[in-house]
């Protein structure tokens, strides 16, 4: 018999025996569950998060702010600024037209509906273009705003967070009021989560005059960007940077991620170091229990280091399924689940729904195999030290 | 029943134990042989060293000095693995326990051993089949300990010590735990395997009546072979 088969042998006759260990058994199960389940739900946050933020933009699509701006936020383009923008090299045409979308980007409070509580919710002032640059921007509730009018549409992630979003409501921001006259969806992007006006009507309610925060540019294609960059940031005249879009979304996932991810490990440190105790117990009262089985084995020619590795795997197969349970816990809880959260770079919210992925799920059970070998592995220690004369005596 | 050739040599074995700073000499430059086919009988009072005698022989423990030679191997000089591996082969054990694996059948405890050897599937069950025959437990294959008395447990024992045929059968006080009729029986069954199969087997015993089964018995006091006795 091979070593592997004698592994195999005593993993089998250790399982057998898992009946008589019930409770110790189903603490460690349970405890490595809760670990996963608190990691994959706080880690889910951020794949949502960071979703929504991939999804956006288009890599034929850049955007141009103002040079230091490290958001809308902080950019300012004046009007000028857009015709020459219109006239760089790598611009895509329609009708004739460059496709660049000049935008005006202002936070406004919202009560959310989850707490009833304010929050920032950034809305959006477009011309004509805007539709031309990001195509899967689609009403899928009521009309388009008409130009020229106070009337805004609200992204979908925006009216399933936000109160007074619905069709028809009446909203006061700046010095105006505004009607909600649609919801559109924009293929899971960012965009969902913003409101849209007209850029010409929203300007003088909030005094911005001739100026803008962002140009969206179509370009000619994805291989243009090179170019484009180059004519606008060589340009003397200009103070500007170009990004690509997909680019500068991925960037604005950045912080709450980070956050996220720290908070998941400090977290599921402390509640791993727990677990790993649970482990420890169950398979130190496996191999006191058996001490005299496992020594009868060894007496018989059965090798230590196969025992050693048989209660280690049953460490690991016990850690294995409370990671299973705890990644279908989550999966169950979290997966989908919708919210809205600050974005740090724009301080304005982003809807987004949690997401418990493969990816995910693979590194929680990674988690909980690392937490049963550490279980294991000591009381593994413990088995294969025990003197094997004295444990074939135990009554 | 002995053909001479000495299937056991141990030359001035000593065993020493550590208490803290205390030493405890278990066993004295011992000197013993033992033949083929023979069964001898180890007795003696409570820490007169004989089971550590017997855990040398199964290379279950290490002499301190001396050298002990089983089946013309030099098993002192042997890693623990190599160890695992000899015992398999050439050694099958009698517990007064039984240490039968409580959620196995008696015909899969009687396997057990087998699994270390290379040997197909049917082989085993075959060899576990006529060693449960032997013991005279073939209808009671599929019962497990817990189903089984005493008696039959240790009968079982008996069965997957000698289900590999092994160089020699250590029996620890294999009756220690059994009322006198059934331990009867027990040292008839080993009796005949010795008579009737030519085994060589050591029995630890502190009981006169067992050791009276034995063809050669053997008395330790004090970590000293003192006695020898012909039956």
């Amino acid at each position: 018999m091979n070593w592997f088969s004698q592994v195999a042998a005593l993993f089998g006759f250790g399982l057998r025996t898992l009946p008589t260990r019930k409770g110790s058994a189903a603490a460690a199960i349970f405890g490595v569950a809760g670990v996963v389940a608190v990691l994959v739900g706080v880690l889910s946050i951020g794949e949502g998060f960071q979703r929504v933020m991939l999804s956006t933009g288009s890599p034929a699509n850049a955007l141009v702010q103002r040079a230091g701006a490290d958001s809308e936020m902080t950019s300012v383009l004046m009007g000028d600024t857009v015709g020459m923008i219109e006239s760089a090299p790598g611009v895509a045409r329609v009708h004739g037209k460059p496709m660049v979308s000049p935008e005006l980007f202002v936070v406004v409070d919202l009560p959310k509906r989850s707490s009833g509580t304010d929050a920032n919710v950034p809305m959006r002032g477009v011309n004509p273009m805007a539709f031309a640059v990001r195509p899967e921007v689609k009403i899928i509730e009521g009309r388009p705003f008409a130009w020229g009018r106070n009337e805004v549409i609200v992204g979908r992630g925006a009216h399933n967070e936000f109160k007074n979003t619905d069709i028809g409501t009446q909203l006061k921001f700046g010095e105006n009021q505004w009607t909600v006259v649609g919801i559109f969806s924009a293929g899971g992007g960012i965009s969902e989560s913003e409101l849209w006006a007209d850029g010409n009507v929203l300007a003088p309610a909030y005094h911005r005059g001739n100026s803008y925060q962002t140009g969206v540019v179509k370009l000619a294609s994805a291989g243009s960007f090179r170019q484009f960059k180059d004519a606008l940031t060589s340009d003397p005249r200009l103070a500007v940077k170009v990004v690509r879009e997909t680019e500068y979304y991925a960037s604005q996932s950045r912080v709450l991620r980070l956050l996220v991810t720290g908070l998941a490990v400090i977290v599921c440190s402390l509640m791993g170091l727990g677990a790993i105790f649970g482990a420890l117990n169950t398979m130190y009262t496996a191999v006191a229990s058996r001490s005299r089985e496992i020594a009868t084995l060894e007496a018989l020619g059965f090798g230590t280091g196969a025992v050693m590795v048989s209660v280690i795997a049953e460490a690991m197969l016990l850690a294995l399924i409370g990671g299973l349970i705890g990644a279908g816990v989550a999966y169950l809880a979290f997966d989908g689940y919708r919210t809205a959260t600050m974005n740090w770079q724009s301080f304005s919210q982003v809807a987004f729904a949690f997401e418990v992925n493969a990816a995910l799920v693979g590194w929680a059970i990674f988690y909980a195999l690392v937490i049963g070998l550490v279980g294991g592995l000591f009381p593994a220690i413990r088995a294969a030290r025990m003197p094997v004369a004295s444990a074939l005596r135990e009554g | 029943m002995t053909d001479g050739k000495p299937i056991v040599r141990m030359r001035g074995v000593e065993k020493l134990f550590h208490r803290g700073a205390e030493e405890i000499r278990v066993l004295h430059a011992l000197d013993l042989e033992i033949g083929a086919g023979d069964f001898l009988a180890l007795m003696g009072p409570s820490g007169s060293g004989k089971s550590t005698l017997l855990n040398l022989m199964a290379g279950l423990d290490r002499p301190s000095s001396g050298s002990i030679e089983v089946g013309e191997r030099r098993i002192d000089e042997l890693s623990r693995r190599e160890l695992s591996r000899w015992r398999a082969r050439h050694i099958g054990f009698v517990f007064q326990f039984y240490n039968l694996l409580p959620v196995l059948s008696a015909m899969r405890n009687v396997e057990l051993p087998l699994l270390l050897l290379p040997m197909s599937g049917a082989e085993r069950r075959r060899r576990a089949e006529t060693a449960l025959e032997i013991v005279g437990l073939s209808h009671r294959a599929k019962h497990t300990p817990r189903t089984l008395s005493g008696g039959e447990q240790q009968r079982v024992g008996i069965a997957r010590a000698i289900v590999t045929d092994p160089t020699l059968i250590l029996a620890d006080e294999p009756t220690g735990d059994l009322d006198r009729k059934t331990g009867d029986g027990i040292l008839d069954l080993l009796q005949a395997l010795n008579r009737e199969h030519g085994k060589t087997i050591v029995m630890v015993t502190h009981d006169p009546h067992a050791a009276s089964h034995a063809a050669r018995r053997l008395y330790l006091l004090d970590g000293q072979l003192s006695t020898e006795m012909a039956a």
